[in-house]
């Protein structure tokens, strides 16, 4: 069964990829590692005395720091988003197009947001618990809608039968149902773990102190930048190991697409659980920290002075911002999900884990690494609109590639070979009619990079041409002086630009994808 | 959800373009324009940037941000930088841009408005305004007699987890280098070592800080005494739960820390430049800090805002605030007792 399986199923990895392929994915791999060669290079100013500063007890609390609190969001992400993702998938829900949409909603609050809402509702809040909270909250979505996905396009006959032959539920889900979900799972929990690394806004406000933490404060209080990227190198030795270790847990699936409905089980008390962790998300992640940060709204005595203007002003350039950055991104994806999805081998292996680098970095490590290539490389382009697409492109590239491929590699292999038996050339073939396929995928791709564009703010603050704001920025600019009130229109027009790419996400997993 | 790739591609070019386009066209005058970098914020900075615009035909071009992230950006652009004044938070950021050797020397009559301890010591930047170190604290469980005058309370044993500290703030380090040249080094190597074994509450700055105490989370903390009076401008002086208490004249801990610009080495616009730091100085400016943010003005003719103490009475010790060695051995002695 199996092997008839892999023959049926999509693509297979086999062999090596055309030189052409591998020389974009190498290139466009080589844009990501730019963060990674500016550290080096401030890293070698360090010299000798570079073992001394890292291997301070203190900076040694902060990585432990760091590896816990990433590791218990990772875990936390894929049991909640797992469970959403099943109850979404497999359950007669009621509402469940809305219920998408909630799950969906946590991306569009940045977690800086979140962390504020939750002091003002508990001020007392700090630490290791409430930081995983909030930041759990904030990833889940990442395990939720892929999980939803890979459910919905694998028919659920297999569980079926392996039910009739009297299997308990648990053990059908570990045997049966896991393995077909584990890929589109674990790229989620990888995203979860490598923010959760990369996140300086949530644990600042929460008072948990991770590597970011000590890299700021290297910024900050010392103007170091050597300490801040040594620090930053230990954050990619991280995320290197993060990656290989989904890399190694990750195994190719066996796809059986089928036009037969999905067949689904009736809510009853002992899916209680499930549908718990399906509710506990949106309210966790949106309505409680929202409903803190609307009753700061009522307090404040700069509500009054809303400018109309300057919030449209915004609010346009957030859009441009997010689009262009969403097209730039997947398109450079493409050729590194490809070469994930259709072949192995180191070389595949190496391309694809450097792509993710940049995720595992804090944003102002990114962008003064984009400065420093900006003006090494392309002065005239400094401080201009292009750059700073070009350093969201780099900030999200391991966002889309995620999703990016899981859509490429849901595609059957033998079509392409059918396309190239008839004559077309393999480039024609792939635009023909592997990109059509793998559209909806290259969507969820371009979904996610809008959302985290329209919520990024350090790089922007360094990249920006001057002039030109974001909701981000506005709302910073107006918290940094406690104008509490005055910021509320750019945190709700924020989440608000930010939901509708999240709508769209929900849309994208409800359609049940159909192959040939 | 099926987006068609090409349309959806060239709107975001067109997107792009125009964004551009809008970014070109509020240089105005592209080039001409004087750049500045403000680590202090649009809110406060602007108003009067545009006042100065109106007087000198100066057009100014600000790019704003935080005091460290600008620093950072400056140090990483060096000889590249498009700008010409930095405007900072704090004297740390511009000690390390001055050690860097990125400011260009202030003439005289620029720094001498300002008095010495208040300013550089070798005019490569010129302080603005100031902010004193206070204790806020909680009234609703803090009697007024309970509240220390004196930074060295936080060591007794009673306080042990009940109040709050920044750290790896600029302002906080620059009030333990104080305490090293007040008190001297065993001194403050004690002081450290009493309160990293009181169990303090870690913040990353000092909006965090004032929000505990005001929301009753904390009952005491150290910070600078401006952000009593944003958050005062935000909730109404009536809402504010938390109070101030400034430390007893002599005390550390009542040391003020300064706001300052320097005039970038890059900079091709060296008159306009000096002109916009001359107005920062100017009695109307100065002015301006204090009715609008707060601050101690530095000139000594503009009188401080009410309700604060003159500033004569805070501690003004011989102080070089920009003293970058002097600010690595306070941060050894932070890392020492494990606080960064």
């Amino acid at each position: 069964m199996t092997v008839q399986m892999k023959r049926s199923g999509a693509a297979s990895r086999v062999g090596r990829p055309p030189l052409g392929l591998a020389a974009t994915g190498l290139a466009v791999a080589a844009l990501a590692v730019i963060p990674l060669a500016y550290l080096i290079v401030r890293s070698a100013e360090a010299g000798s005395s570079a073992a001394a500063a890292l291997l301070r007890p203190r900076v040694i609390e902060l990585l432990m720091n760091s590896v816990m609190l990433a590791a218990a969001v990772g875990a936390a992400c894929l049991v909640l988003g797992t469970a959403s993702g099943w109850v979404l998938a497999r359950t007669r829900l009621p509402l469940r197009a809305a219920w998408l949409v909630l799950a969906t909603l946590p991306l569009a609050v940045p977690s800086y947001l979140a962390a504020y809402g939750w002091l003002v509702a508990v001020p007392t809040l700090s630490g290791f618990w409430p930081s995983w909270l909030v930041l759990t909250m904030a990833c889940t979505p990442y395990v939720t809608l892929p999980v939803a996905t890979a459910l919905r396009s694998s028919s659920g006959q297999l569980e079926a039968v392996a039910r009739s032959l009297g299997r308990a539920p648990l053990h059908v889900f570990a045997t049966v149902t896991w393995p077909r979900i584990a890929p589109s799972a674990l790229a989620g929990v990888l995203i979860a773990v490598l923010y959760s690394l990369s996140d300086f806004g949530a644990v600042a406000m929460l008072r948990f102190q991770t590597l970011t933490w000590g890299i700021h404060s290297a910024y900050s209080s010392s103007f170091d930048r050597t300490l801040a990227a040594l620090l930053s190198v230990v954050l990619v030795l991280l995320a290197v190991v993060v990656v290989v270790v989904e890399r190694r847990l990750r195994r190719q699936v066996p796809t059986a697409p089928s036009r037969s409905p999905a067949p689904t089980v009736p809510l009853r008390w002992s899916l209680t659980p499930l549908l718990a962790a399906l509710v506990a998300v949106p309210v966790l992640g949106v309505a409680i920290p929202m409903a803190g940060l609307g009753t700061r709204l009522f307090q404040a005595e700069t509500l009054r002075q809303v400018d109309v203007e300057g919030l449209l002003v915004a609010t346009g350039s957030t859009l441009a911002l997010g689009a262009a950055a969403a097209v730039l991104t997947v398109l450079l994806s493409l050729p590194v999900a490809t070469l994930a999805a259709r072949y192995s081998g180191r070389l595949v292996g190496l391309v694809e884990s450097l792509s993710f680098v940049g995720l595992a970095l804090p944003g102002i490590v990114v962008g003064l690494s984009l400065v420093f290539f900006t003006l090494a490389v392309a002065p005239a382009l400094y401080q201009g609109v292009a750059a700073l697409v070009f350093a969201y492109a780099v900030l999200f590239l391991p966002r889309a590639v995620g999703s990016v491929r899981a859509g490429l590699a849901l595609v059957p292999g033998r079509l392409l070979d059918v396309s190239r038996s008839l004559g077309v050339g393999s480039i024609r073939s792939w635009i023909r009619v592997t990109v059509p396929l793998a559209l909806p995928s290259l969507g969820v791709g371009a979904c996610l990079v809008a959302i985290s564009t329209a919520k990024e703010l350090p790089a922007t603050l360094l990249l920006r041409p001057t002039g030109i704001s974001t909701l981000a920025t506005e709302l910073w600019a107006r918290t940094e002086v406690a104008e509490f009130g005055a910021a509320a229109p750019y945190a709700a027009m924020l989440v608000l630009v930010a939901a509708v790419p999240a709508l769209l996400l929900s849309r994208g997993a409800t359609s049940r994808r159909e192959l040939p | 959800m099926h987006l068609p790739l090409l349309p959806a591609a060239s709107a975001a070019l067109a997107a792009t373009l125009l964004l551009s386009a809008c970014a070109s066209g509020t240089g105005g005058a592209g080039g001409d324009a004087l750049s500045l970098y403000s680590g202090r914020s649009e809110n406060l900075v602007q108003p009067l940037i545009e006042r100065f615009e109106k007087e000198s035909g100066i057009q100014v071009e600000v790019r704003y941000g935080n005091t460290a992230e600008m620093a950072a950006l400056l140090l990483e652009e060096g000889e590249n930088s498009p700008a010409d004044v930095f405007l900072s938070q704090d004297a740390g950021a511009l000690g390390a841009l001055s050690d860097a050797g990125l400011f260009e020397k202030l003439p005289v009559d620029v720094t001498e408005a300002i008095p010495a301890g208040f300013t550089s010591t070798d005019q490569s930047w010129v302080g603005i305004t100031g902010r004193a170190r206070v204790i806020a604290y909680d009234p609703h469980r803090l009697g007024e007699s309970q509240v220390p005058d004196s930074v060295d309370a936080f060591t007794e044993p009673e306080w042990a987890g009940r109040f709050g500290i920044a750290p790896g703030n600029a302002s906080f380090q620059a009030f333990v280098t104080a305490y090293r040249v007040l008190r001297g080094e065993e001194a403050a190597d004690r002081w450290l070592a009493g309160i990293a074994a009181n169990d303090p509450q870690i913040f990353d700055n000092n909006v965090a800080i004032l929000s505990a105490v005001n929301d009753g989370a904390l009952e005491a903390g150290l910070l600078n005494h401006y952000y009593w009076y944003r958050l005062a401008e935000e909730t109404g002086v009536d809402n504010m739960r938390a109070q101030l208490q400034f430390p007893q004249p002599g005390d550390p801990g009542s040391i003020v820390n300064v706001t300052g610009a320097g005039k970038l080495a890059t900079s091709d616009q060296d008159d306009n430049a000096l002109a916009l730091i001359a107005y920062l100085t100017s009695e109307g400016a100065q002015q301006y800090f204090v009715d609008e943010v707060h601050e101690y003005p530095l000139v000594e003719t503009v009188a401080a805002p009410d309700g604060l103490p003159p500033l004569e009475s805070l501690v003004n010790p011989q102080l070089d605030l920009a003293d970058l060695a002097s600010l690595s051995e306070t941060q050894e002695l932070l890392a020492k007792h494990g606080l960064l």
